[in-house]
């Protein structure tokens, strides 16, 4: 076990060597670089910039080097944990991306918890319920959640709290708090903020979940040591949680690492509708005025979670299933 | 009393004589057809195909045609009878100009009727992109008058004849990208279960490593690096390629997951005995014994595409106007004020449901029917 961890997190750095290249060709690929831009911007504002200014700055940031000079010169910054300069604001984006960061995580996590609050217990309910109404209706909301787009749920709660209830279900916090120092009541007020977005990211993965759980109990629940259980005289909801239950949480645990990453990615969509404090606007924002460094050291975080997540969900399915071969 | 019970031993014989004989697409398709709500679901992308094939004649009115005068008119019903008889209709609008907030409102005007026909002329298309034609499934008698059956947009432009439109490609990019995946999947997963040894780990470390990429960032990264001029064809073409980039591994697991059971089976040791190349091993021995399989599996592969095109292209990072998709229309419902101003914009958005609903439903029915031999 100890070295199948120690493999694996050995591999880790590799693996974010090959990412860190993907995305650098990546960003890069757009026409012109992050100068063209940024003379474009300081045109737009009315002022202007010298030729010689721009070869100046040109030099000075290395894009007058040939284009593997210039990942090395790239990669060699990160390492130090220097992202570089945000060119649309001015600032570093280590900053930029940190101080998003804590909320995007704090977003997704929630959406976690609301998603296995929901899915498990109404998974249980649908399996030892088959073909009850509930559990009708369940699959029925079920397949709805999973076919429609995030965003689209979004849209429409925001919609209805808008037009019907005069809310407006936009950023995370109150005005009074946007720019507060951290306290007890702007968590609070966070809190407040933070469980609508978090239910509708929510939605689609409880979905999922919820017809795995009930798939997974069901199977469980037919085999002979459930009878047996039944048969000792135990109490019909002691036999279901103690024992198929637990067997059905298995394969669920293990896809954890993966649930979460694929939320970070998901909440980009989300917050960009709901105009949410997120690094995934800030990725999107950068793409679009092609404000490339900060893009990619987003592209890099993100990568970063998702192979954390898929590492803990590998060691997580070895630890919860000794019967799971690690060499091979 | 015994007559019929031989008689219902002998129908019984009968079906199990038929199911004897039956090739295993036909069991496949017999189970299919048990399962009603994908019979139905497979009816509505049928229809839906339809439109795809030819979305002008479902239109109404030239999609791009604009009028800054009629914009925002909220969707008009069609009646279908008037005074008894068949003769279709939808209620005139009246526009009137708010003098507090300068906005046009439009209301119903209930004494004059706007009469349609089905199957009247209309704009001039070319059917299937070859023959001229100009008929229509609905057009106003009188051509000058325009109808906005799912109501207009800012631009004025008629949001049922863009949806039809807009069918066509989210529908199209669905199904292209999941043949490219399918493609790919089969033909590196096959390659990585029938080959195996460096080939097959070589294989097997680039799903790893395509798997364990952020998606949508990576998606949005390399959509946004989509050169500017490109033409909207170009675009589709690289959206679809993005989208089926990822899309290939999961099946090019489970194609080389197969391989590796069935290459130890007798009966490929026979076909291999009787002298068969190895294409022909794989092409006509080993992929139909999972072709349902792959067919289900990409059914449901194709509802997750047409999410993310939607989603890229709602953020304005995946079809470009002047292509219509149902992201793209999508796009015009981004702010909530003008959604206040004017619901029906999130239409769009309903067909989408329906759509991916429907493919999940088959998806399910067929992943149920594909191994027709269990119970």
């Amino acid at each position: 076990m100890t070295r199948y961890i120690v493999q694996r997190l050995l591999l880790l750095p590799a693996l974010m060597l090959v990412y860190s290249f993907v995305i650098f060709v990546i960003i890069q690929a757009p026409p012109g670089d992050f100068l063209t831009s940024y003379v474009a911007t300081l045109a737009s504002s009315g002022s202007s910039i010298s030729p010689e200014q721009i070869q100046a700055l040109r030099h000075e940031y290395g894009l007058d080097q040939p284009f593997f000079v210039q990942y090395l010169l790239w990669l060699q910054n990160i390492l130090s944990g220097n992202l570089g300069l945000s060119l649309e604001y001015q600032r570093p984006n280590a900053d930029l991306i940190g101080e998003q960061l804590a909320l995007t995580m704090a977003l997704a996590l929630m959406s976690f918890v609301i998603t296995w609050a929901i899915a498990i217990p109404a998974g249980i309910y649908s399996a030892t319920h088959q073909r009850s109404v509930i559990d009708h209706i369940l699959t029925v909301i079920n397949y709805i959640g999973v076919a429609t787009p995030n965003f689209m749920l979004a849209l429409i709660l925001m919609w209805l709290a808008f037009a019907y209830f005069d809310v407006s279900l936009t950023g995370l916090f109150s005005p009074d708090y946007a720019d507060a120092p951290w306290s007890l009541a702007r968590v609070s007020d966070l809190l407040k903020h933070l469980w609508l977005p978090a239910l509708v990211l929510a939605i689609a993965g409880t979905a999922r979940l919820t017809r795995i759980m009930r798939a997974n109990l069901l199977d469980e629940l037919n085999k002979p040591y459930v009878t047996t259980a039944r048969a000792k005289g135990m109490a019909e909801w002691r036999v279901v949680l103690r024992y198929p239950v637990r067997l059905a949480f298995n394969p669920l645990v293990s896809t954890i690492g993966w649930y979460l990453p694929a939320l970070f990615s998901g909440s980009l969509i989300v917050a960009t509708v709901m105009n949410l404090p997120n690094i995934g606007p800030l990725l999107l924002r950068s793409l679009i005025n092609q404000d490339m460094y900060l893009a990619g050291g987003i592209l890099l975080i993100y990568s970063f979670l998702t192979i954390v997540g898929t590492l803990l969900s590998d060691i997580l399915l070895a630890a919860l299933d000794p019967r799971i071969k690690m060499e091979s | 009393m015994a007559g019929t019970q031989t008689s219902a031993a002998a129908v019984g014989a009968g079906v199990e004589d038929r199911i004897a004989v039956a090739s295993n697409w036909t069991l496949v398709w017999w189970r299919f057809r048990r399962h009603h709500l994908a019979m139905f679901s497979a009816a509505v992308l049928i229809f839906l195909y339809l439109i795809v094939i030819c979305p002008d004649f479902f239109s109404v009115q030239d999609p791009e045609r604009t009028d800054a005068r009629q914009a925002f008119i909220p969707v008009q019903s069609l009646h279908l009878f008037d005074d008894g008889g068949l003769a279709p209709w939808v209620p005139a609008i009246a526009g009137k100009r708010n003098t507090v907030t300068l906005r046009m409102e439009w209301t119903k005007d209930p004494q004059r009727r706007v009469p349609v026909r089905f199957f009247a002329r209309g704009f001039e298309y070319r059917l299937l992109g070859l023959f001229p034609a100009s008929i229509h499934i609905l057009a106003p008698v009188d051509p000058a008058q325009r109808i906005f059956l799912l109501g207009s947009d800012r631009l004025g432009r008629d949001q049922w004849s863009r949806i039809m439109y807009a069918t066509r490609t989210s529908m199209t990019v669905g199904l292209v990208a999941v043949t490219l995946s399918v493609i790919l999947g089969v033909v590196l997963g096959g390659i990585s279960g029938y080959v195996g040894g460096k080939t097959d780990q070589v294989i097997q470390r680039l799903i790893e490593l395509l798997q364990s990429v952020a998606t949508i960032p990576i998606w949005l990264a390399l959509s946004a690096a989509l050169p500017r001029d490109w033409t909207p064809i170009q675009v589709f073409f690289a959206i679809t390629v993005i989208l089926s980039l990822v899309g290939w591994t999961t099946l090019g697991r489970e194609v080389r997951g197969r391989f590796l059971a069935l290459r130890e089976e007798d009966f490929v040791l026979a076909a291999r005995l009787a002298g068969c190349s190895r294409m022909r091993i794989i092409l006509r021995h080993m992929v139909p014994t999972f072709l349902s399989h792959i067919i289900a599996t990409s059914s449901l592969a194709i509802p997750v595409m047409i999410i993310n095109e939607t989603s890229l292209s709602f953020l304005g990072l995946g079809i470009r106007p002047p292509a219509i998709s149902w992201g793209v229309l999508l796009q015009e419902a981004q702010n909530i004020q003008t959604l206040a101003l004017a619901p029906w914009l999130l239409i769009p958005g309903g067909l989408v449901i329906v759509a991916v609903l429907a493919f999940n439903l088959v998806g399910d029915g067929l992943r149920d029917a594909s191994d027709p031999y269990s119970h």
